[in-house]
């Protein structure tokens, strides 16, 4: 009898959980096992192979690809975790001021905007600049990659500040800490769980851009995700499935590494 | 008690602090002065928003004086950040660095102020036996108990021999016993390590048990300064008699000062001899202080200094308190220390004399 009135056992709940998970999980599951088809068609099955996944590793395209996802991705990931502890410290470490709002929204800013607008602002803007300095390389990318993923790493550092509390800074300056050994000693020590949270998530936002990557980006300078849309423009190969595989088992793997490294500094 | 040398300390000066600005000002100290002596155990006692956790955080550095000076054996520290201020403090959190060892907690001073390794493995040493915690050197502070997370507090600032130590109601939250425990561990402390100790409390049995000397704060200001023995028996103001202790006040009027005494009559038409506060010519009508266990039950006679009627008799164990109601229709307690088979035929709504003894009545400045 106590079980009736328990939120789990409502009738109906089972099935909207299922669905709910169907729903997600299911185009996934296809995709990965078409990753293993032997035959050129995704939807026609051909029986087990690793060919898509050998021939993957052999295409240079692919392997440059994902080589620049990486550079650029932890590139922005390190910058943006800097900027973003950054601010985080000046907007918890004050009392509350007229405009503190407003900077919340200015650093957050990346996450209303639409991506296409700022896609196409930067584009403008960019080409701006290669035309007066003759500049064409990464940069741009990571510069644009960094600008987008402040507000990610910024929220769990954030976060993690506003649990910390502020009589150990004051402890530490009352040992004869200056400000920044007290810094070093005390709150980086503490904030470190946050900041490998925001230095993650920055890196696999970064991984998945498309929209903006796509306006940035000069010729050959495709990540692994604007290459697999190109592709696909072409007719998709279950080559497609292959890769989306290794990059989803690669997400899982990030995601897996922060949760145990949050919780072993918890 | 020891031999307190006349040094002093920590002298505060016309001291304010204001927070905020225009309409929204209030000041949280306003114009305090007060010198603490070398090796005392100094308490600041008030109610919550008295301003007594400034005054403190004022000496700590982590607030900065809008007047005044604050000096340290004579050097004005008020301007000086809380790293370069040789005082330390044991927070009312204990704030223990969560990522450290007890061991690492206590050094943590030593190493910021640059002693060499040895000098800090041989202090901590020292502090550790001190609190007796040396069991627990390497555990982490999450993994030992409230008591004991108290004791590192202490350790840990004391370690770096500050000249003066800072307890910001350290006792707070501890249970009842531990606190009685800590209550003789810190005088202890006070004693073995000859540093100054100014503690803040809002509690009065802690202050009255501990205390060399009390300071009683009300709405940013310091009301009287003395030993527990003169705060108590001496209260100046109507605030210091209430807040510490039980009070009997009675209206009367000044007949005749001497010597620093007065003479008053009561409401009865009764004179009796009454203390005055330091610097207190007082005339006319005032207020007087009588601690209920400083006034006795007599039976009803005309030698009595007041009459009254017993309303409600309290028995607790130890003592017993006696409800009067007196002739002119204020309420005043008589308390008594009971002994063994005390049956005297007081009863409730009999009428009892009350006889105020040549020195338990005080005159309140206000």
């Amino acid at each position: 009898m106590a079980n009736r009135f328990s939120i789990k056992h409502q009738p109906g709940f089972t099935a909207i959980a299922a669905t709910c998970f169907i729903v997600l999980y299911l185009p996934i599951v296809v995709l990965v096992i078409y990753a293993f088809n032997a035959a050129t068609s995704t939807s026609e099955w051909g029986g087990f192979s690793l060919k898509w996944f050998q021939s993957a590793w052999q295409n240079t395209q692919v392997i440059d690809a994902t080589l620049r996802s990486f550079q650029i991705g932890a590139t922005a990931a390190v910058f943006s975790t800097i900027f973003a502890t950054m601010a985080a410290l000046a907007t918890t470490r004050t009392a509350s001021y007229p405009g503190l709002t407003f900077k919340y929204a200015a650093i957050n800013q990346p996450l209303m905007v639409p991506e296409i607008v700022t896609g196409v602002a930067l584009l403008i803007f960019f080409s701006r600049i290669k035309i007066f300095t003759g500049y064409s390389g990464l940069g741009y990318l990571i510069a644009a990659h960094t600008a987008f993923c402040i507000p990610f790493a910024y929220l769990p550092i954030r976060a993690r500040l506003e649990n910390m509390d502020l009589t150990l800074e004051r402890a530490a300056a009352d040992l004869y800490a200056t400000p920044w050994r007290t810094f070093r000693r005390i709150t980086l020590p503490l904030l470190w769980p946050g900041i490998l949270a925001g230095l993650m998530l920055a890196f696999v936002i970064s991984l998945d851009d498309v929209v903006i990557t796509e306006f940035v980006k000069s010729g050959g300078q495709d990540t692994l995700p604007t290459y697999m849309l190109g592709q696909i423009r072409r007719g998709i190969t279950p080559e497609i499935n292959a890769i989306s595989t290794v990059f989803l088992l690669l997400s899982v793997a990030i995601v897996t590494l922060f949760f145990f490294i949050s919780r072993k500094h918890d | 008690m020891p031999d307190k040398p006349d040094r002093n300390a920590i002298e505060v000066v016309k001291v304010s602090k204001i927070f905020g600005s225009g309409e929204g000002q209030v000041a949280a100290l306003d114009t305090v002065s007060v010198s603490i002596r070398e090796n005392e155990f100094f308490t600041l006692l008030g109610p919550s928003g008295c301003g007594k956790t400034t005054l403190l955080r004022l000496i700590a550095g982590f607030d900065f004086p809008t007047a005044g000076e604050i000096l340290l054996y004579g050097q004005d520290i008020a301007p000086l950040p809380p790293f370069k201020r040789p005082v330390n403090t044991v927070f009312q959190s204990y704030a223990l660095f969560p990522h450290m060892t007890v061991a690492e907690n206590i050094g943590f001073g030593l190493e910021m102020l640059g002693k060499p390794k040895a000098e800090i493995k041989a202090r901590v040493d020292a502090m550790l036996k001190l609190v007796k915690m040396e069991a627990l050197s390497a555990r982490r502070t999450s993994q030992i108990s409230g008591g004991q997370q108290q004791r590192v507090a202490l350790a840990r600032a004391l370690a770096p021999q500050p000249k003066v130590l800072l307890l910001d109601e350290p006792l707070s939250a501890l249970d009842y016993k531990l606190r009685k425990e800590m209550q003789i561990e810190l005088k202890r402390l006070q004693h073995e390590t000859g540093i100054t100790f100014i503690f803040v409390t809002h509690d009065q049995e802690e202050a009255l048990t501990m205390s060399d000397r009390i300071a009683v704060m009300s709405s940013g200001k310091i009301l009287q300064v003395g030993s527990p023995r003169d705060i108590y028996d001496r209260p100046s103001e109507r605030f210091v008699a209430d807040f510490i202790g039980e009070s009997n006040f009675l209206k009367a009027e000044v007949v005749g000062v001497s010597a620093g005494r007065a003479t008053v009559k009561l409401s009865s038409g009764t004179e009796i001899p009454a203390s005055l506060p330091e610097g207190l010519v007082p005339k006319g009508k005032v207020t007087i202080v009588v601690r209920p266990e400083h006034a006795q039950l007599s039976a009803a006679s005309p030698s009595a200094s007041l009459s009254g009627t017993v309303e409600n008799i309290v028995y607790l164990g130890t003592d017993t308190h006696f409800h009067l109601r007196l002739a002119d229709g204020e309420p005043f307690i008589v308390r008594r220390q009971n002994s063994r088979g005390t049956g005297d035929g007081i009863v409730q709504g009999g009428k009892v004399g009350i006889v105020i003894g040549g020195d338990a009545a005080q005159v309140l400045k206000d």
